[in-house]
């Protein structure tokens, strides 16, 4: 399957060499005259490159760049491979042997804080907007059913909350038996996602204590979560092993059309337009290559854009290529169930939530310090931070991580080449949202102070508590 | 004429096709057909009892991702199958001459034109078999040049070969999948080149391929050597042979049946082995193909594996039969029966 390339024709070859010398004499004049055409060239420093995926719909911005030509446009050969889990996909970016990868958004920051794996990880572009949902069993569901209010069609009235979860996982607890869930990572949006709505619905998930040694999550937990790949979780439910998960796309779907699970809540409704997943790459190899990561932001973009155009209208051809075996693979109904704007909770209850997915809209691709510093909170919270930080370490971790100034500068050189324009971007942030209000126990969060942030959760640690 | 095919067939096991042979040499036909019926009605009887007990079977049982396929629905996957193949290689099309249309445009923009680059897509289920059988072989390989000369030497010193059969004997059974871990690891730990010539996948593949296959040969070279009829080595003692003209004139062509059986258990072991090994190790072989379908769990998904276990089925019989016919070719005793 190999393919020799340095066969190319070696008559045109010398043909080039000669027009060289000539075109070196013009070449002061032509970059004078710089048109939009020649603007495009970048001084890439690695053509070839080789990026790792999930089989989740929102690495979509990858198979979209690939698909329709972005990374070629910028003279970027690109291989994606799907990994096997988080841990073996965060591994083989920081040794190299993948030079970027959809992440988790709190990968690069628990690596570079060194909760787990120890690298400097850095992202320069955040990939999407929620899309991911929590997903109990049938058997769960019947017992939660009765404690959720019903609207006068007879529907549960959403968001449904963990409150209708708390009785069915204290008789669980008073039977001996552990409520086990699942989780994609212990730094993932997931675990600290089901890890929030549990605890607004009064079900303690348990703290880490990394000082002491102890990783699993589960110290005073009422609820046990363990760490599942992403495809094997409807398999892992149906088998028994946990009662209920949190995933991303397609696989609380998957439960659905299989019949074997119920997704109650979304991420859309626990914190509205949350930052879900980023391209993370090595600090190291972005030194080594800033062109090439420019390139690479650049072609990124436009995949986010296409994405997201004229309300979604590429989404079924989107969803035609995530169908793909060698991407996502899942059937085609199941993947468009949420990427086209709708999201199937009880069989037949189909629900419209636009946003389910975005990938572009509400400067989705931007990567926002207080995004970078939500997650250094809810780490915080859950001890996987032991000890208390000041504000100040917060914001130095999140502009050690996230880098906006790469972003924009691909985002000016899109706009230069005529490819965006000015307000798809936020050129006038200071990287901060304002206070965010749209989480499903209303709490507000504001990045600029974390401290006081963390204060307003009753299950959690905060101020200078250790463990 | 006649004779050598049949010979030839006799040779590759394919002992059905000599029947038709004579018919076709108009050979008392009557005869002909009633060996060619017994030798072809009864597997034909066998595999179509097969198809009827499986289709009925697949749908009875149901599994969460639809109905276990049957027969028809399989075909369905390996034509579905081989139609992606021909669109990927159109893709791949496109894909050069995109390249092509972007250096041209580069020459006359009076810049050096870049270098083709290997197709970028993903590798369809037919470029995964290829992959495949080279991580065999190469496993295969590895191990044949370690287990012969090992396996000579056990069988011609008995004191170093009591030395090492308990090591073999404890190394023999472990499975593919307790080494691939360490294997691994291993890889990792050694195999760091900036620019690798193989994918480290690849190499871990190979490896724990070589490990599993390596038994086989050694303990047969070995049972093979120590047997040989003590005249042949006391005739040449008497004919002063250096030590290797011993072992390549009378050595190895007397142990080659042996060797060659031994090479055989081996190849078929190495294969099985692989599947595993390319599931973990994620080298993109059939191995990765069956585990990538059960993780994206479409509807077409067990199909499509269904299709994968009998191509693997397929090739490892294949494999087989080539090491038969290399067995039969080397054995002595001509009218020995080896199945």
């Amino acid at each position: 399957m190999e393919k020799q390339n340095n066969n190319a024709p070696t008559l045109t070859k010398r043909l080039t060499s000669l027009q060289k010398m000539i075109g070196a004499t013009l070449a002061s004049v032509t970059f004078t005259l710089a048109t939009p055409a020649f603007a495009e060239e970048l001084e890439l420093e690695k053509e070839d490159l080789k990026f790792g995926f999930i089989k989740l719909t929102d690495m979509a911005p990858l198979a979209i760049a690939y698909e329709k030509g972005y990374f070629e446009d910028e003279g970027l050969y690109v291989t994606l491979e799907a990994q096997a889990n988080w841990k073996v996909l965060l591994d083989r970016v920081i040794d190299g042997q993948l030079d970027g990868a959809h992440m988790l958004a709190g990968q690069p920051l628990g690596a570079t804080i060194g909760f787990g794996t120890q690298a400097h990880v850095i992202t320069a572009f955040s990939m999407d907007l929620n899309g991911n949902g929590i997903t109990v069993s049938n058997e769960i569901w019947d017992q939660m059913k009765p404690n959720i209010p019903k609207d006068e069609s007879g529907k549960p009235v959403h968001p449904i909350k963990a409150d209708a979860l708390k009785p069915v996982v204290e008789k669980y607890k008073s039977d001996g038996k552990p409520f086990n869930m699942g989780m994609v990572f212990p730094v993932s949006t997931h675990n600290y996602e089901l890890r929030y709505w549990l605890a607004a619905g009064g079900i303690h998930p348990g703290y880490y204590a990394p000082h002491k040694g102890d990783t699993s999550g589960t110290i005073d937990a009422d609820a046990l979560l363990s760490v599942t790949p992403p495809p094997q979780m409807p398999a892992t439910l149906e088998a028994g092993t946990i009662y209920g998960y949190c995933v991303g796309e397609p696989w609380n779907q998957q439960a659905v059309f299989k019949g074997i699970g119920v997704p109650v809540v979304t991420d859309y409704e626990i914190w509205k337009n949350n930052p879900e997943k980023v391209f993370g790459v090595s600090n190291k190899w972005a030194e080594e290559n800033p062109n090439t990561h420019l390139a690479v932001v650049k072609a990124l973009i436009r995949a986010a854009k296409w994405l997201d155009d004229n309300d979604n209208a590429n989404r079924p051809e989107a969803v035609k290529i995530l169908a793909q075996p060698n991407y996502v693979g899942a059937d085609y109904d199941v993947i468009a169930n949420s990427m086209t704007g709708t999201f199937e909770y009880e069989k037949g209850d189909k629900r419209e939530v636009p946003d389910f997915n975005v990938f572009f809209r509400y400067y989705a691709t931007y990567p926002y310090y207080s995004d970078a510093i939500w997650y250094l909170t809810q780490m915080r919270r859950w001890g996987q931070i032991s000890e208390e930080k000041p504000d100040s370490w917060f914001h130095e971790i999140a502009k050690k991580v996230y880098k906006p100034e790469i972003y924009l500068e691909a985002a000016q050189l899109l706009i230069d080449e005529g490819k965006m324009s000015k307000e798809d971007f936020p050129f006038d942030t200071d990287g901060f949202r304002d206070p965010q209000t749209h989480f499903i126990d209303n709490i507000t969060y504001d990045g600029r102070k974390p401290n006081d942030y963390l204060k307003k959760f009753s299950i959690g640690l905060n101020g200078d508590t250790v463990l | 004429m006649l004779n050598r095919s049949i010979r030839f067939f006799e040779l590759t096991g394919m002992n059905w096709l000599i029947p038709i042979a004579n018919l076709l040499a108009g050979k008392n036909p009557k005869a002909q057909l009633n060996q060619l019926l017994a030798s072809i009605g009864a597997p034909l009887v066998a595999f179509l009892i097969f198809l009827l007990l499986w289709s009925t079977a697949a749908s009875n049982i149901k599994t969460s991702l639809g109905n276990l396929p049957g027969p028809s629905q399989t075909w369905e996957q390996f034509e579905s199958l081989v139609d992606e193949h021909t669109a990927a290689r159109d893709k791949e099309a496109a894909f050069y001459q995109r390249q092509e249309d972007r250096n041209a445009k580069r020459i006359e923009q009076g810049k050096e034109p870049k270098d083709i680059r290997p197709y970028t897509g993903a590798p369809t289920f037919f470029d995964q078999i290829f992959t495949s059988l080279y991580t065999v072989f190469i496993g295969f390989a590895v191990a044949t040049i370690i287990a012969i000369p090992v396996g000579i030497i056990c069988g011609l010193n008995s004191t170093i070969y009591t030395g090492l059969n308990p090591l073999i004997q404890i190394f023999r059974p472990v499975s593919p999948l307790a080494w691939l871990p360490i294997v691994t690891m291993v890889v990792s730990a050694l195999y760091t080149t900036d620019d690798p010539f193989f994918a480290k996948s690849f190499i871990t593949s190979a490896l724990t391929v070589t490990l599993c296959s390596l038994w086989p040969t050694l303990i047969n070279t070995t049972v093979g050597v120590s047997t040989i009829d003590k005249d042949l080595i006391n005739v040449s003692r008497v004919l002063r042979l250096s030590w290797m003209t011993q072992i390549f004139k009378v050595v190895i062509p007397a142990s080659l049946p042996m060797i060659f059986t031994g090479l055989r258990l081996s190849l078929g072991v190495g294969w099985m082995v692989l599947i595993a090994a390319e599931m973990l190790a994620q080298n993109p072989g059939l191995g990765k193909f069956v585990w990538d379908e059960f993780q994206n769990g479409s509807s077409n998904s067990l199909g499509r594996i269904l299709v994968a276990v009998f191509v693997i089925g397929i090739i490892g019989f294949l494999l087989d039969r080539i090491m038969l016919t290399l067995q039969k070719s080397v054995s002595h005793d001509k009218t020995q029966e080896i199945r």
